[in-house]
């Protein structure tokens, strides 16, 4: 694993950009997320993405690749809501496993493709494990404050199964991501870790944490800061934030743990705010103009697009990135930290 | 400095601990452990209160709060998890780091899997040795958590400098070493102790604190240092003013030594330059132990400060007064300094010194009476004014005789005050209780006969007789005294006694007496429980006028209390003895684990290190002895009697120094640990090293219970033999009591009853303490089936150990002839010297004894009422007669 620390000390690297904008191009029907395997499952599975990669398995395949044909060094496994806890809606808790498994042998493949055209740019796969449908630390019900519909060991159960798959079936990285709630970060971490000395393995961790709106905090409330602090006990590749904000309006966040962080710093913003029909429309350009005001103040070190981003975003971000050095950290290897 | 190895830990907000931050206070009130408020609170679950303390706490400027949920009355895992997750809703709490306060893992683990900021573990220590403590540190570096780690290891609390910095090295260097914890996250609590405590070895406490505290900051990179800073001032409770003065001393130095992080009261510190220059002066003399008299100098000044913070002077100007209220005030204070001068003084200008007695000192104790009597004194401020009559009376007797052989009095005139004879029963040994009572109505005027413990039955007969007594009282803590009472109430009816009867001791009760001794006697029997009714009841029965009354009063009392008694009896219903049996408690011993005890045999310990066993003593049945109700410590801060419990603590605490340092108390233990198998459904066969066989024998309880519940005898919890799997047991019996005798004799001699009782209150404690304290060696090392454990004295207190160990005469064995078996095995009499009375009660009284079950689903039980079929039974199972079986079972056959 030390090739990616090695890439990411000479250069900036380029995360793909959204998945699901790219599959709406697609308009899947309900047979098409069924797929023969699925004919008569008995929920509707529609909208349940993760489940391509079962279903559709060429579709996904293709989408890294126009990702990686782009110029992105890293893609996400389609595995964003791939556990237990997500499936539940679909009742596919049972095909969690191979889910994860699926998709990361779908992204790896097409990485590893990448990588022998063009060995100077090794391309790799970071496993997503979304914040599930649940939080640990907010109750659902406004008038039972201290009501959780999840604890931290289920969470920590799931997220343990989920990660083991994805590094079964061959992922670079695991990427905590678009977290809401801290809690469910480190009880995503805290599985990791366990995994990390069950196998005696050092797989890097990039952690992605979401700012909700313009107050600044995480959902769960914490302050970026606060939430650098919560997630910086386990050594990470990466810590960043993505998804609800657009590139400027996560510039001051960027900025608040960039300067107090010894890992890797990462962005994935949105394709700016959503518009009137709730569509994100920025232009790559724009988008890539904004993000020339992290690479001017030296912000970060991985870069990348979340919701509404297209292979065009992330060919402009990747053309401009080339140009720049990367933020300079301290590596939890250069320091010699082991698990 | 390398910006990232500061301390960070966040709540919604972040907070980072830079060497240039000021001081980081920790909120307190949120401790169930440390304020009542929200104890109550949490039990009563009026979380919305107890979130407005936290509230309170972060807008009074705390900057983490602790959170604390260990105590017995309530489910501390579920409480924090419950309130974490409700402060989880208020961001103006939740914005602040949390610190997660508990001695139980499960309950500290509960608490990092809900509190999404990195918190504040307090506390690990190396107590239970480094595989708990490596493996407690890793989850919490898992869990994103900064840790508290306390200056304990193995061998106990560090309480110097050298064992302070001896562990915190040794847990430094395992967290980097082999948990590759960050250090920057590692705070230790060096341990703030009390000083002015008037113990030698306290006096170095806080300056070895901030010396440790130098120490640690030069030589462990990057860790912090915290503590609970109100305990320094801990011996001057109730002086608000030296309190905050001390504690600012404290920051003073402590804080420029390195420490940046403390639980403090704000509302209890004294800005430090606004201390008066000289409070100032003799608090630095104490905290930084500059002279040999530091404490001794602040405490009379602090008597100074404390009756007035304008007036800085020692108030004496009580002695101006007249000199009846001087008396008065010496008997009421229990201030002993003047009290000869004053009588003296009084004795020169009366005409005769017997009319001292009668006059000053009897208006003077009639005043402590009245108090007592109205609550406004306590038991033993009453028994400290006794000890001042006692010693003014002392210094009047020469001249009283005298007097007499100048003047005799005609016989006809000798005046004849009340007499009340007071004595321990034949077999039994305790006196604690006898003495207080005996104390006490003295104090109203009484004349006391005390005959001591031990005393037959015609001694109590012949001496009422030749002394022509008022009143007798008997006192008992052991079951067969009950039995030895009713002899006594017989012999009394038969030689046609008239005087009442007064009944008291632990294992006396009013159902006793009113059911087995009262009607033997045709005169009043009446059960006295606490030394401060003994007053009224004993007024009451003297009183010429009112007594006949009161003495029908309590006769129709026990009369209907006894009714309701027997046929609330008839109602319960029991099952047969064989019944009884086929409803056991069913362990599966073919799963049962089974410890193989490491040493079989038996094994004795002389001259055990009392200080070892201060950490072991439950304090709250010490108070309870002086009658003042309540837990410890909490008891110490209580509304009523809080000022009088602490003052008793500070009493009791000079006779204990006094014990340690002079060693005047001698522990010994005998143990043992052997083969054991039950047979014939409620015997245990035990066999010795040798191969000895012996046989204890229990009893089952046989009342009917609910469906589900068994019927239990101790013998459940060892494998019957049948099942082919060997087991064991243990028993023992400790000692703290020889030595009690001549030390309280010594202070008798001085007329000093408060500080003998004392004497035999702290030996009980200390057997108490021993009995503990080698309970868990057993379990962790002898027998070794719980080598892990890990229980604070409160947790032991609260018997949350595993395994058990009953003694006979109590609940789960009320059965005292199990002692001959248990000195037969363990040669207790040869070995230690602890011998058994003829009602079994052990001599010297100080002492322990019972048996060892190691299994986890042994537990204490209460025997209950047996049948005769049992009581038959067990006769022959013990090859006694019926009759002598019913003897040794009477209170326990319905």
């Amino acid at each position: 694993m030390q090739t990616i620390h090695k890439e990411l000390s000479k250069r900036i690297l380029v995360l793909d950009g959204a998945m699901g904008t790219m599959l709406q191009d697609y308009k899947f029907t309900e047979e098409n997320f069924r797929g023969e395997r699925f004919k008569n499952w008995e929920t509707a599975l529609q909208g349940n993405n993760d489940v391509l990669s079962l279903t559709q398995p060429q579709a996904i395949s293709a989408i890294h690749a126009k990702y990686f044909e782009a110029g992105a060094d890293i893609v996400e496994t389609n595995t964003f809501s791939s556990t237990t806890i997500a499936m539940a809606d679909y009742a596919m808790e049972e095909l969690v496993y191979e889910l994860n498994y699926a998709s990361a042998k779908i992204a790896k493949k097409v990485a590893l493709e990448f990588t022998k055209e063009n060995p100077n740019k090794p391309r790799f796969v970071a496993g997503a494990m979304g914040p599930t449908n649940k939080t640990a630390s907010m109750s659902p019900d406004v008038n039972d404050p201290g009501y959780r519909a999840i604890n931290f060991e289920e969470l920590r159960i799931a997220y343990k199964q989920q990660a083991e798959a994805l590094l079964d079936g061959g992922v670079d990285i695991l990427l905590v991501e678009t977290i809401f709630d801290t809690l469910n970060a480190k009880a995503a971490l805290f599985a990791i870790d366990e995994i990390r000395e069950e196998r005696n393995i050092t797989v890097p961790v990039m952690v992605s944490g979401t700012i909700t709106d313009a107050s600044g905090r995480t959902l769960s409330g914490q302050t970026a800061e606060a939430f650098l602090i919560s997630i910086s006990h386990i050594p990470l590749l990466s810590v960043g934030f993505n998804c609800a904000l657009g590139a400027d309006q996560l510039t001051p966040h960027l900025e608040a743990i960039s300067a107090k962080s010894e890992f890797a710093i990462s962005a994935y913003p949105n394709a700016g705010l959503p518009n009137a029909f709730g569509e994100y429309d920025e232009s790559p350009e724009k988008m890539a103009t904004q993000i020339k005001t992290y690479l001017d103040k030296s912000l970060i070190n991985i870069i990348g697009g979340c919701c509404g981003t297209t292979p065009e975003h992330i060919k402009a971000i990747a053309t401009l990135v080339e140009k720049y050095e990367p933020r300079k950290y301290s590596t939890p290897l250069a320091k010699g930290t082991s698990v | 400095m390398n910006e990232s190895k500061v301390l960070k830990i966040s709540g919604l907000e972040p907070l980072v601990i830079t060497p240039e931050s000021n001081f980081i206070n920790v909120g307190e009130r949120t401790n169930v452990a440390g304020s009542r408020k929200f104890l109550r609170l949490i039990n009563e679950e009026k979380f919305d209160e107890a979130l407005s303390i936290a509230r309170d706490q972060v807008e009074g400027g705390a900057q983490v709060i602790d959170i604390n949920m260990d105590d017995g009355l309530i489910d501390g895992k579920k409480a924090m998890v419950t309130f974490l997750n409700l402060i989880a809703a208020e961001p103006d709490i939740a914005r602040v780091p949390i610190m997660i306060d508990s001695s139980k893992w499960e309950i500290i683990e509960a608490g990092l899997q809900v509190v999404q900021g990195k918190s504040v573990v307090n506390s690990i220590s190396l107590k239970d040795g480094e595989e708990k403590f490596i493996r407690h540190a890793k989850k919490i570096k898992r869990y994103g958590a900064a840790v508290i780690v306390m200056a304990f290891d193995e061998v106990g609390q560090a309480d110097n400098y050298d064992r302070r910095i001896e562990i915190a090295q040794r847990s430094y260097d395992i967290l980097l070493n082999k948990v590759n914890f960050p250090p920057e996250d590692i705070i230790f609590d060096l341990n703030i102790f009390p000083v002015a405590t008037g113990m030698e070895e306290h006096r170095r406490n806080a300056l070895d604190f901030i010396q440790a505290t130098t120490w640690v900051k030069e030589n462990l990179p990057h860790v912090s240092i915290s503590g609970g800073v109100s305990n320094v001032s801990f011996s001057f409770r109730g002086n608000n003013t030296v309190r905050e003065a001390m504690h600012s001393v404290f920051l003073y130095y402590a804080i420029k030594a390195g420490m940046n992080i403390g639980i403090v009261n704000p509302s209890l510190l004294e800005v430090y330059d606004d201390i008066p220059k000289e409070l100032l002066d003799h608090v630095e003399d104490v905290i930084l132990d500059r002279r040999d008299d530091a404490t001794e100098r602040l405490l009379s000044f602090a008597e100074n400060v404390k009756t007035s913070s304008k007036e800085r002077k020692v108030d004496l100007s009580w002695r101006e007064e007249p000199l009846q209220d001087r008396i008065t005030r010496a008997l009421v204070k229990g201030i002993d300094g003047y009290i000869l001068e004053d009588i003296e003084e009084a004795r020169l200008s009366a005409e005769k010194p017997l009319e001292v007695i009668e006059g000053p000192l009897m208006t003077g104790m009639n005043v402590v009476g009245d108090l007592f009597g109205s609550g406004k004194m306590f038991l033993p401020q009453v028994v400290k004014s006794a000890r001042v009559m006692k010693k003014a009376v002392a210094y009047l007797l020469p001249y009283i005789e005298e007097e007499k052989l100048k003047n005799p009095p005609p016989a006809s005139e000798k005046a004849k005050s009340n007499l009340v004879l007071m004595a321990t029963v034949k077999g039994d040994v305790h006196d604690i209780g006898k003495n207080i009572v005996s104390v006490v109505l003295a104090c109203n005027n009484y004349e006391i006969i005390d005959l001591g413990v031990m005393v037959p039955p015609e001694k109590i007969i012949a001496t009422a007789i030749e002394r022509e007594v008022d009143i007798i009282g008997l006192s008992g803590l052991i079951t067969p005294s009950l039995d030895e009472m009713v002899f006594l109430a017989k012999e009394m009816k038969r030689q046609n006694f008239s005087v009442p009867l007064l009944i008291g001791g632990a294992t006396t009760s009013k159902a006793h007496t009113a059911v087995k001794i009262a009607p033997e006697y045709h005169e009043t029997v009446v059960h006295v429980n606490d030394a401060s009714r003994a007053v009224t009841v004993v007024g009451d029965l003297l009183n010429p006028t009112s007594a006949s009354a009161y003495k029908e009063k309590i006769r129709i009392d026990y009369t209907h209390f006894r009714d309701r008694f027997l046929t609330r009896g008839k109602k319960r219903e029991f099952l047969t003895i064989d019944q009884a049996r086929e409803n056991r408690w069913k362990l599966d011993w073919d799963k049962a684990e089974i410890s193989i005890p490491n040493a079989l045999g038996v094994q004795v310990i002389e001259d055990f290190d009392l200080h070892q066993l201060l950490d072991y003593i439950d304090w709250s049945p010490f108070f309870r002895s002086w009658d003042l109700h309540g837990k410890y410590p909490t008891i110490l801060e209580d509304d009523v009697v809080g000022a009088q419990a602490k003052e008793l603590f500070a009493d009791a605490k000079i006779v204990l120094n006094k014990i340690l340092d002079e060693k005047l108390l001698k522990a010994k233990a005998v143990f043992g640990l052997f083969k054991a198998n039950t047979i014939n459904d409620d015997d245990i066969e035990v066999f010795s090293e040798q191969g000895d066989r012996f046989v204890f024998r229990t009893l089952r309880q046989q009342s009917k219970k609910a469906s589900g519940k068994p019927n239990i005898a101790l013998a459940d919890f060892i494998a019957p033999k049948e099942t082919g799997r060997q087991d064991y047991i243990g028993c023992f019996c400790v000692s703290t009591g020889f030595g009690t005798q001549a030390l309280a004799e010594e202070y008798e001699k001085v007329h000093d009853d408060y500080n003998s009782i004392m004497v035999k209150a702290l030996a009980d404690r200390f057997a108490e303490a021993f009995a503990e304290y080698l309970h868990e060696r057993i379990r962790k090392k002898d027998w070794g089936y719980a080598s892990d454990e890990f229980l604070t004295n409160n947790e032991l207190i609260k018997e949350q150990y595993k395994g058990i160990r009953p003694a006979p005469g109590y609940p789960a064995c009320p059965d005292h002839l199990e002692k001959l078996t248990i000195w037969e095995i363990l040669g207790v009499k040869e070995k230690i010297g602890v011998e058994l009375t003829d009602s079994l009660a052990m001599w010297p009284a100080a002492s322990v004894s019972g048996y060892y079950f190691a299994n986890k689903d042994s537990r204490y039980f209460g025997l209950g009422k047996i049948k005769e079929d049992q009581v038959i039974d067990f006769a022959k199972r013990r090859r006694i007669s019926i009759d002598e079986a019913r003897k040794w079972l009477s209170p326990l056959i319905s």
